[in-house]
């Protein structure tokens, strides 16, 4: 595998003025940002800040009201989430979102489904190309495997893997569609020191070794100041800062949200 | 005084004996109508599979009981038979209603199902029971209400009856060449479908969007493809129990009925599990025939009619998930 790290470049996706409402609840209004080809950019916020929405938007699970969306170039208003799946966007999920009664290894290859060709009939009967395709796709996958370091779990329904392992699969299944961009919801959320560790490393190593452009949602702000190359924060569904982590650490909006301004005797 | 309790004794010593003893003897002595009556209930049971196959194809894909599959065998069934009335031959009226199924499966999608998105499985299952009604209007203004024939001789379907093992046993054994017909085209229907599911693509995709609908769409499977789909392969499945159950009796709208013998089916296998429809479909179909035959001098005529939900209730006490369905497990 070829490194393309470091090389942070041009814009793949705009985020231009979006606003999103679910009836009389505003959950984004005007935001606009940017994610750059290779780079981690994380997006924090408090509970309810629109994070996750924000998510949806780019991958078209929700449909904005106002504002455009630019992904290489191209603009978007609203998008099916196949359709976002297909130009190259992948995703993970705050709750894992996988196939609960298949095995590992299917889950995996269900995010190679895009890439498979082959006529339905062969494929039934595993039979010529599609059986030279199938072993292809296979051995793809097998090396996600061994890269997320999951060999032992292969056959095990993910139903009844722990939630750590669960969320690694999530990736698995994310990277297996050799995205462009991956968005991920919280991969650390509800793991433990170790787990949280593990997740880090493959995160940065997915970045340094495919070049995947990568953004994502993360609570843990030791975390995020650590992997990430620019920071955004939201706060009641507007933009609060944008910057590099330091530069965002030190912006005076993003101490009040996160550590709440002091009342007035307090300051005496 | 103690006519009563020796004549109690007697009505449950008969009871007991008819319902345990007398079967047993009976077996031994016609071991050739047991063989008969294992061949017709396992080709009855297949037929029961296909239609339950059909159900838990809906159900684990778009999350839909489909109340309509007995009037879509009825529709199917139909058009196969108007179309060989007005002189088309028979593969290309099978054609015709795989086009008409498939339009259907369309129709359904966009006018039922699009618009019901990420509603409860009650409101669907209301929507199919409109959908029942809504397509034995239409199939009475295009066929009639008159049931027709299945004209066999023109599909190539065997009619006859084979006599077996005449020698071995103190009768032959007869099988009827339809059920075996419908047994061996059930086998390969089954399996077809069992291909599908485990070994492309669109068997994956199918199995995921069963498992969770926006993880499938997130990894680029179309919901909207798939359960185009589902609804045409269990309108496919509907053809063949349309032909078949047709071809015992007559094409019409009482077949619907007969779908819903799948309900124990369902219930014995589970709602999600696929070899659970195949296994409970078989034992339902030679319970049901065994019942009938053995338990009529005790229990009175039509045994068959309501034994299959006495065999899934059974299955219930000991596993309420059904044979094959997955065990809930919630953690507190």
């Amino acid at each position: 595998m070829t490194e393309h790290r470091r090389i942070v470049g041009d814009t793949l996706l705009k985020v231009e003025n979006i606003s999103l409402g679910f009836g009389g609840v505003q959950a984004l209004s005007g935001i606009s940002f940017e994610i750059r080809e290779h780079e981690i950019l994380a997006i924090i916020g408090p509970n309810g800040a629109g994070k996750t929405s924000m998510l949806n938007v780019i991958n078209g699970f929700y449909h904005p009201q106002e504002g455009a969306i630019a992904f290489k170039g191209e603009v978007r208003r609203t998008m099916r989430p196949h359709r976002a799946a297909k130009q190259g966007i992948a995703r993970t999920f705050q709750n894992v979102a996988l196939f609960k009664g298949m095995s590992t290894l299917d889950n995996i290859m269900s995010g190679r489904n895009l890439r498979m060709h082959r006529n339905i009939l062969w494929q039934m009967l595993y039979y010529g190309p599609a059986r030279n395709e199938e072993m292809e796709h296979r051995h793809r996958v097998e090396e996600i495997i061994d890269f997320l370091e999951i060999q032992a779990i292969r056959r095990t329904p993910v139903g009844r893997l722990p939630y750590g392992l669960q969320k690694r699969v999530e990736l698995a299944r994310a990277l297996a569609m050799e995205p462009e961009l991956l968005l991920l919801d919280e991969p650390m959320a509800g793991m433990n020191v170790e787990e949280k560790e593990d997740m880090c490393r493959f995160i940065i190593d997915v970045n340094e070794q495919f070049g995947t452009t990568i953004a994502l949602i993360e609570h843990d702000m030791g975390v995020v100041m650590d992997i990430s190359d620019r920071v955004v924060v939201l706060d009641y569904g507007r933009k609060l800062a944008e910057g590099t982590p330091d530069e965002v650490r030190a912006n005076q909006d993003v101490i009040d949200a996160y550590l709440g301004v002091p009342h007035e005797e307090e300051l005496v | 005084m103690d006519g009563a309790p020796v004549d109690l004794l007697n009505f449950v010593m008969g009871v007991f004996g008819g319902l345990f003893l007398d079967p047993v003897v009976s077996m031994f002595n016609r071991p050739d109508k047991l063989i008969q009556l294992f061949t017709q209930g396992l080709s009855a049971g297949v037929m029961y599979s296909l239609i339950a196959l059909g159900f838990v194809l809906i159900f684990k894909a778009s999350g839909v009981f489909n109340f309509a599959q007995g009037i879509m065998v009825v529709f199917a069934g139909l058009t196969v038979v108007t179309l060989m009335e007005a002189g088309v031959p028979a593969l290309l009226a099978i054609g015709g209603a795989i086009v008409a199924m498939i339009a259907l499966a369309f129709a359904i999608e966009r006018a039922v199902l699009r618009p019901l998105v990420n509603q409860d499985g009650i409101i669907l299952f209301m929507a199919t029971i409109g959908l029942a009604f809504f397509l034995e209007g239409l199939g009475q203004t295009i066929f009639g209400a008159d049931p027709k024939p299945v004209p066999v001789d023109k599909l190539l379907i065997p009619d006859g009856k084979l006599r077996l093992w005449g020698d071995v046993f103190p009768k032959p054994v007869r099988i009827y060449e339809l059920d075996l017909t419908a047994a061996i085209f059930g086998a390969l229907m089954v399996a077809a479908i069992l291909l599908f599911l485990n070994r492309t693509k669109m068997g994956r995709a199918l199995r995921a969007v069963a498992d969770d609908n926006q993880a499938a769409l997130s990894v680029g499977i179309s919901l909207q493809t798939i359960w185009v789909i589902v609804w045409s392969l269990a309108g496919f499945v509907a053809i063949f129990a349309g032909i078949m159950w047709g071809a015992q009796s007559q094409a019409g709208f009482s077949l619907a009925v007969l779908a819903l013998k799948a309900l124990p089916v369902l219930i014995l296998g589970g709602f999600t599990s696929i070899p659970g429809a195949i296994a409970g479909g078989l034992i339902i179909g030679v319970g049901e025939k065994l019942g009938e035959f053995y338990w009529r001098g005790v229990l009175g005529d039509g045994v068959e009619q309501w034994f299959g939900y006495v065999i899934a209730l059974f299955v219930l006490l000991f596993r309420p998930q059904g044979l094959f369905g997955e065990k809930i497990i919630e953690r507190v």
